[in-house]
């Protein structure tokens, strides 16, 4: 389990506007490849306001029946509601945009 | 759960038997995975293909989930082989209820950890697509699932939910990949879907599974509603071809049982008693044989159900189980009616010997009946069955189908050694041996039970029409019922031919009365004799006597004469002796010479 991008004061309690997580079956060529795109694409568009988690599914067989996951990889965004789910390694940007709600620059459209 | 139990301990023989052509020696045959359904088995010749897939598909309702359900639960209860549920259309709750109405308690399975469920959920609508993907996920909740109960047995239920919401192309590969996967794996899988337009399944999943395809239909026919099961494909195996009708009901699914296939039942040599002394004597001493089937029929009021009850009254008193399938009667009605017939057969009821089901031809499909026999024969293992009457199935079904299903239940009842007993009403009043069907080729004894009419009377006779295996009587007899019971009373045959009821009866009395006459007459003459003989002895003792007493009296005269003559010769003597004259010879001379 990697965490990345903590907010930047701990102090203050800025709240985590985007809850991300992303999980993948191994560590495979497109498990890896998904999770660079994924983190490439939220360090540019969603500075210091998310939290990606990611969590492979060999190590933890039993989340894929509990989270019912099929294909994978696959992105499950749990804040902002409503909750969305992206299937693929990310290596087309736009559909996320588009399904994540942002702009470039971090403003939120849906 | 109880029925489940009640059914293994089946007692008909565990040959399977093969359909279709004969396996053939020293090529190595298909190793197969007995299914634990009730009559499948049989079809396929042992059972599904062992590591390979399996595809039952059929309409909706047609029982694919139930089937697939009965696969892996048996698996695990019977041949110790745990397996994975994995379900695309129902939640655990759904799936659960589903299945509670055969009779499987599947979160009951789940604690001993002997069939993992796993229901997966697909939501199209929430997925937005970003590049390339594959169904590991699926993957590894198989994985999870299988080692978490070590199975053998995976169900899919049903692919074809994925196709709702995923790439075409990137699914047919993975479903590829996922068959390979299980094969590697040695899993023995079965995978539902629903009937298409043209093709087996809507998706075409057959294309997947080449190796055995099971279809399940679902119709109404003449307002019945009938399921048979179909083995369309087997490859590298026989099996039969035909359609099968079966049932699902909170026993599980049960497939007609095919045993009409070999008639190699074994011959018993024992006998069972009818139930009638003189009857049994008809049979050459000792009744029927024991696993015969044997018919009894004849027109309205005959009594057939009466003789039909005092066979399934005597078993019982010998302690034997019996069970009786009534067509007609409730099992209140018919204990009532025998009563007045003297058959108690009610004790029997309570004592649990005896077992009366009572069903109207019409309520179910023959099928239906079928199997519900059959489960209730399994189920209570009866020496003897009796079917009354079986005139009443062809309610239900043509000639053909009434009579292969008799077939079946008689050869289903021979290899059990039961003996059976079928009633058949026959039409109107005539007498011919003539029986709707042409049916009475399948029984080995027939019994035929007429109506005399003499005058204005109509009495009962009872003739063995045929009876294999045995010497019988070829003599009707008169059939009597009453409230002490039945008689056999021979007919009488004299020179004004056949007599029965109560012109029997008077030439009866009237050979009674002669009789008394003749043997009156021989009592008097015999007295005469006697008498007469009396008589003569008492005059030969009288003529004995008389005699007795002239004896006696000659005998006195002879006497006296003698001493006279004496006395004569002394006074003689002396008188010489006196004159001193030797006269005559002395007395001593006399006597001398008399000597």
């Amino acid at each position: 389990m990697k965490t990345q991008a903590r907010p930047k004061k701990r102090a203050t309690k800025k709240p985590v506007e985007w809850d991300l997580c992303l999980y993948v079956a191994g560590q495979t060529p497109r498990s890896i490849a998904a999770t660079k795109n994924l983190q490439k694409v939220c360090q540019e568009h969603l500075p210091g306001k998310f939290r990606l988690r990611v969590v492979d599914l060999l190590k933890n067989p039993k989340l894929a029946a509990g989270d019912q996951i099929i294909a994978v990889p696959i992105l499950v965004r749990r804040l902002p509601t409503p909750l969305r789910k992206f299937i693929g390694d990310f290596s087309r940007v736009e559909p996320v945009l588009l399904g994540l709600g942002v702009q470039p620059g971090g403003k939120v459209i849906a | 759960m109880k029925a489940q139990t009640a059914r293994m301990k089946d007692k008909t023989p565990n040959t399977v038997k093969h359909f279709g052509a004969t396996p053939l020696r020293g090529v190595p045959q298909l190793r197969k995975v007995r299914s634990g359904i009730d009559g499948l088995d049989d079809v396929t010749g042992g059972g599904l293909p062992y590591g390979r897939p399996t595809l039952v598909c059929g309409g909706a309702g047609s029982g694919k989930t139930l089937f697939a359900m009965e696969f892996l639960v048996r698996g695990a209860t019977k041949y110790g082989e745990n397996g994975v549920f994995m379900a695309f259309e129902e939640t655990p709750k759904e799936l659960a209820a589903n299945v509670a109405s055969l009779g499987f308690d599947l979160a009951k399975l789940e604690a001993q950890k002997r069939i993992a469920v796993d229901c997966v959920q697909i939501e199209p609508e929430e997925f937005a697509v970003t590049g390339a993907y594959n169904l590991d996920g699926l993957f590894i909740r198989l994985q999870y699932a299988i080692e978490s109960v070590g199975a053998r047995r995976v169900v899919l239920d049903t692919l074809e939910s994925l196709f709702a919401g995923h790439d075409e192309v990137i699914l047919r590969a993975e479903l590829r990949r996922l068959f390979r996967w299980l094969k590697d794996r040695g899993m023995t899988v079965v995978i539902t879907g629903e009937k298409g337009e043209g093709n087996f399944t809507r998706q075409g999943l057959e294309e997947y599974v080449s190796d055995c395809v099971i279809f399940l239909d679902h119709r109404v026919v003449e307002q019945n509603s009938t399921r048979r099961l179909r083995v369309v494909k087997y490859r590298g195996s026989p099996h039969g071809t035909n359609e099968y009708p079966f049932l699902i009901d909170e026993g599980g699914i049960a497939i007609l049982p095919l045993s009409s296939v070999g008639l190699n039942h074994r011959a018993s040599k024992e006998r069972v008693p009818t139930g009638i002394p003189r009857l049994d004597e008809m049979f050459g001493g000792r009744g029927f044989y024991k696993g015969s089937s044997v018919l009894v029929s004849g027109t309205a009021g005959t009594g057939k159900t009466s003789l039909a009850s005092r066979f399934v009254d005597a078993a019982c008193e010998r302690g034997e189980r019996a069970l009786l399938f009534a067509f007609e009667e409730s099992p209140d009605q018919l204990t009532r009616n025998m009563r007045s017939v003297g058959i108690h057969i009610e004790r029997y009821v309570k004592r649990g010997l005896l077992r009366i089901i009572s069903a109207r031809p019409s309520s179910h499909g023959l099928e239906m009946h079928l199997v519900n026999m059959h489960r209730a024969i399994r189920d209570f293992d009866p020496q003897i069955v009796v079917l009354d009457p079986i005139t009443n199935l062809f309610a239900v079904g043509s000639p053909p189908e009434v009579q292969s299903m008799i077939t079946r239940l008689i050869d289903f009842l021979k290899l059990r050694g039961t003996t059976t007993l079928c009633t058949s009403l026959t039409p109107g009043s005539s007498e011919l041996e003539y029986l709707a069907g042409g049916v009475s080729s399948l029984f080995d004894t027939w019994l035929m039970l007429e109506v005399l009419r003499s005058g204005r009377e109509r009495n009962r006779s009872l003739t063995i029409v045929k009876s294999r295996g045995t010497a019988h009587s070829n003599q009707s007899s008169e059939f009597r019922l009453s409230s002490r019971g039945f008689d056999l009373v021979d007919t009488y045959l004299g020179p004004t031919g056949v007599l029965t009821g109560s012109a029997r009866l008077a030439q009866e009395a009237q050979d009674q009365a002669s009789l008394t006459m003749h043997a009156d007459k021989l009592e008097r003459t015999t007295e005469a004799r006697t008498r007469s003989g009396k008589v003569l002895r008492n005059r030969i003792a009288a003529l004995r006597e008389e005699f007795a007493t002239l004896d006696a009296d000659l005998e006195g005269s002879i006497q006296e004469e003698t001493l006279r003559r004496d006395g004569l010769l002394v006074e003689r003597e002396a008188m010489a002796t006196s004159r001193q004259a030797f006269a005559g010879p002395t007395k001593k001379q006399v006597s001398r010479r008399a000597k």
